[in-house]
């Protein structure tokens, strides 16, 4: 034996301590260098306290590595990093960890899902979970796995539902004490949604919530004879959640069928709603159903983002929402009670609300056979990718949908498992799905995106700062007043937080869909977002 | 998917016969069949009902060109869907069902749970190794080693460690510019940067302009077992071996 190779096996530690338990992703925030949760911290900010990139320096931003991903694909990702490395998925569920500095591999784990996968907008995913040294994804066919981050060998893989009858999982998994916490995509199928909540060790599932209720379950008598069986409420983001009161908070997708409402009578609970479920057992707290009965998609899929602050003259817990519906809201996460909701873009639907929160529905809004025109369209006010928070300015920014309009009709919809169950076929001036072309020929009366920056504490509008296209990208902001976000016009934007101004842009030449994140990397400060095909890292030259 | 139709049932017999498959290409075989094989086929090949790709369950190739072809172009009407593989790629996998067949044919003699306990035990193997989450992830993990490798190069393994040693298996020592030593498993490497798993199982990024000496050590980092195992208890370590065949689905 050699020398080398007996110091080796005598060097190997028996007994390794895990690198990420629950503790560091509590206290994420006093570790800005990495980004070990979907967004940043439970709290569902998108904010990084890093400040190396400041107002001053961010027209020297330039490009450090590029991952290019073997996907036509939408690449809707936002990567962990974890001391140095960075994880990351390519769809539809390849997973990979690159040095967070060169971008180079240290390994790759290939996963071809089943080929006969349906999802709505794109066999894609968006993000991974880490708990010691084990990843989590779920997958489009439905399962749930958990990968060693160290080697990216497979640790076990859980069935989570019925990819032929198109249940999916898409979203990053929310992780909490040792559970894994994911639930199914699919609303526009018929599927019948809930969350559920995995060991994280043996893969084995430890509770259920179902969010639409069977027969004995709360909330089930708000679904007309049968309907609930194909209810919706999927899951397709990623929840928050608040350590102190050990409760998660999760936005649910559009019941089913999404604008045929004539076949399930009712408010159709849990659907576009926000549940705060305990953590431990999954059993639900309280909800808040922004749209009830909704006839529009228009899913609360939008990231709950949880901050304390003076309210009244108290300090509050709250819980803030920019929804697809085109409110931005203020609960109060304890209680669940409703406190505030503001129109952020131009809406048609509601006249107010009641002395409980519940909206109070305008007459004649309902899509019919003919065709009726409602504000926001389709693809509402906003929607899944991520609004970010700021403490230092206390401005909730959202990817805004400005203004546009969709024709929402309806047909009798019948149910096939495995095909698509929408009621409807809306239509609307601005493109629903993706931009597929480079030539951009919008008109400022079929609406705009923007950024839209407002009081978090009063839903006033501070500043807009316009894009050249309605947008897919998240928004990052920093310590430093700096934002960070992308368009469909394929560029990527570096503003003043306080006021909107234009900083530095970069033409990146595809779609930006995902939420850009922030880390630090051999002492310097990168920003990392997905891009087309690609995920591009910048840092100060 | 539709039984009949599955990919084993194109195959003939007489087909995974051909030319030899060194060690590396089996194992990138078997990645090949794992990304794209198992969710219809099963890790074993047998999940299909009727269809055996390990058992040789094949009815109509008559040589590797027509299963590429069929693998390449998949079969209209059924679930079988075209493969886009990279020639390499094709010929890797095609090395791969070879071998599964051969291990059908030729199981491993041997009793698994002594060879488990020896594994754990008396062999010290989850020193270096790892399966199915237990033992260091500085050597090779074995949890799918079943998969990857016939019995008798496991054996060779055993007691010649030395005599095949696919690249990614190799170590790599470093030294850089403020004389800190890093030893580790190869996991990567390019003209300007190295990429490896350290002894204390840290993932490691090296520049090597930054690095005052940098070198991949030739050989295998494991000791021979000859001598130190009976050959009976080879025997078992190898049967326990040829069982990993990666993690199940619950």
């Amino acid at each position: 034996m050699t020398a080398v190779r007996a110091w080796l096996l005598f060097a190997v530690a028996a007994c390794l301590r895990a690198q990420v338990p629950f503790e560091r992703l509590v206290n994420a925030v006093k570790e800005p260098q990495n980004w070990l949760t979907h967004s940043g911290t439970y709290n569902g900010w998108q904010h990084s306290t890093l400040d190396q990139i400041t107002r001053e320096n961010a027209g020297s931003l330039r490009v450090q590595w590029i991952f290019q991903s073997r996907t036509a694909e939408k690449f809707e990702t936002t990567p962990l990093v974890v001391d140095g490395v960075m994880y990351l998925t390519e769809p539809p569920n390849n997973v990979l960890a690159l040095d967070a500095a060169t971008g180079r591999a240290f390994w790759e784990f290939t996963y071809r899902p089943a080929p006969s996968t349906r999802l709505c907008c794109g066999v894609l995913n968006r993000g991974l979970a880490i708990l010691d040294d084990t990843l989590f994804m779920g997958t489009v066919d439905g399962y749930l796995l958990a990968i060693d981050s160290k080697s990216g060998k497979l640790e076990w893989k859980t069935h989570v539902a019925d990819y032929t009858k198109a249940y999916a999982l898409t979203h990053a998994p929310l992780v909490v004490k040792n559970k894994v916490i994911v639930g199914p995509a699919g609303g526009e199928y018929g599927i019948r949604g809930f969350l559920a909540a995995y060991d994280a060790r043996t893969g084995n599932e430890v509770w259920r919530f179902n969010t639409v209720p069977g027969p004995g379950e709360s909330g089930h008598e708000t679904w007309g004879g049968d309907s609930w069986k194909n209810g919706g409420a999927p899951i397709w983001t990623t929840g928050t959640y608040d350590p102190d009161l050990n409760l998660i908070y999760w936005g649910t997708g559009n019941p089913g069928p999404d604008y045929n409402g004539d076949v399930r009578p009712g408010d159709n609970l849990y659907s576009s709603s926000v549940v705060a479920l305990d953590a431990d057992t999954g059993k639900l707290i309280w909800h808040y159903q922004f749209t009830p009965h909704d006839e529009w998609d228009w899913d609360s899929s939008e990231v709950p983002v949880l901050v304390d602050m003076e309210w009244q003259g108290r300090s509050r817990k709250l819980l803030l929402m920019a929804n697809r519906n085109g409110f931005f809201y203020t609960l109060d996460r304890v209680t669940g009670r409703f406190l505030q909701a503001k129109a952020f873009v131009k809406q048609t639907w509601n006249g107010g609300f009641d002395e409980n929160g519940r909206p109070i529905r305008l007459p004649n809004v309902s899509p019919t056979k003919e065709g009726r025109v409602m504000f926001p369209g389709q693809q509402g006010g906003t929607n899944w990718y991520n609004p970010s928070y700021s403490p230092r300015t206390e401005m909730f920014y959202i990817p805004a949908w400005v203004d546009y309009y969709t024709t929402y009709n309806k047909f009798e919809p019948e149910y096939v498992p495995g095909r698509q169950y929408t009621g409807g076929a809306p239509r609307s001036d601005v493109l629903g799905g993706s931009r597929d072309t480079r030539l951009i020929h919008t008109r400022v009366e079929g609406g705009y995106g923007a950024v839209r920056a407002l009081d978090a504490l009063t839903g006033e509008l501070r500043w807009e700062f316009k894009m050249g296209d309605v947008t897919d990208g998240g928004i990052l902001t920093t310590a430093a007043d700096l934002l960070f976000t992308g368009n469909r016009d394929q560029y990527f934007y570096a503003l003043d937080a306080r006021n909107g101004a234009l900083l530095w842009k970069i033409y990146l030449g595809g779609n930006i869909r995902s939420g850009a994140m922030s880390y630090q990397a051999g002492g310097k400060q990168y920003i990392a977002v997905a891009a087309g095909s690609g995920l591009f890292t910048f840092a100060i030259r | 998917m539709n039984s009949h139709f599955a990919l084993a049932s194109i195959l003939a017999g007489s087909v995974l016969c051909a030319q030899q498959s060194s060690l590396p290409d089996l194992e990138a075989g078997a990645r090949v069949f794992e990304a794209n094989c198992t969710t219809c086929h099963g890790a074993a090949g047998d999940a299909v009902q009727g269809i055996d790709l390990a058992g040789g369950k094949f009815k109509r190739v008559a040589t590797d060109e027509d299963l590429a072809r069929f693998i390449a172009k998949g079969i209209p009407g059924t679930a079988m869907p075209p493969f886009e593989f990279l020639p390499r790629q094709m010929t890797s996998l095609l090395g791969y069902l070879r071998g599964l067949r051969e291990s059908s044919l030729h199981p491993a003699a041997g009793d698994p749970a002594r060879g488990q306990a020896l594994f754990e035990g008396k062999g010290g193997c989850l020193g270096c190794h790892r399966v199915n989450g237990k033992g260091s992830r500085l050597g090779p993990d074995l949890s799918d080693i079943g998969l990857i490798r016939p019995a008798s190069a496991l054996e060779q393994s055993i007691l010649e460690p030395g005599a095949v040693v696919p690249p990614e298996y190799l170590f790599c020592r470093a030294v850089t510019r403020e004389g800190v030593i890093v030893t580790g498993r190869r996991l990567n490497e390019d003209p300007h940067t190295v990429q490896l798993i350290d002894t204390k199982e840290r993932l490691v990024s090296l520049s090597k302009p930054d690095l005052r000496e940098y070198a991949l050590l030739t050989g295998s980092q494991m000791p021979s077992y000859r001598g130190r195992l009976t050959s009976e208890e080879v025997t078992d370590l190898v049967k326990f071996l040829t069982t990993r065949k990666g993690i199940a689905t619950r």
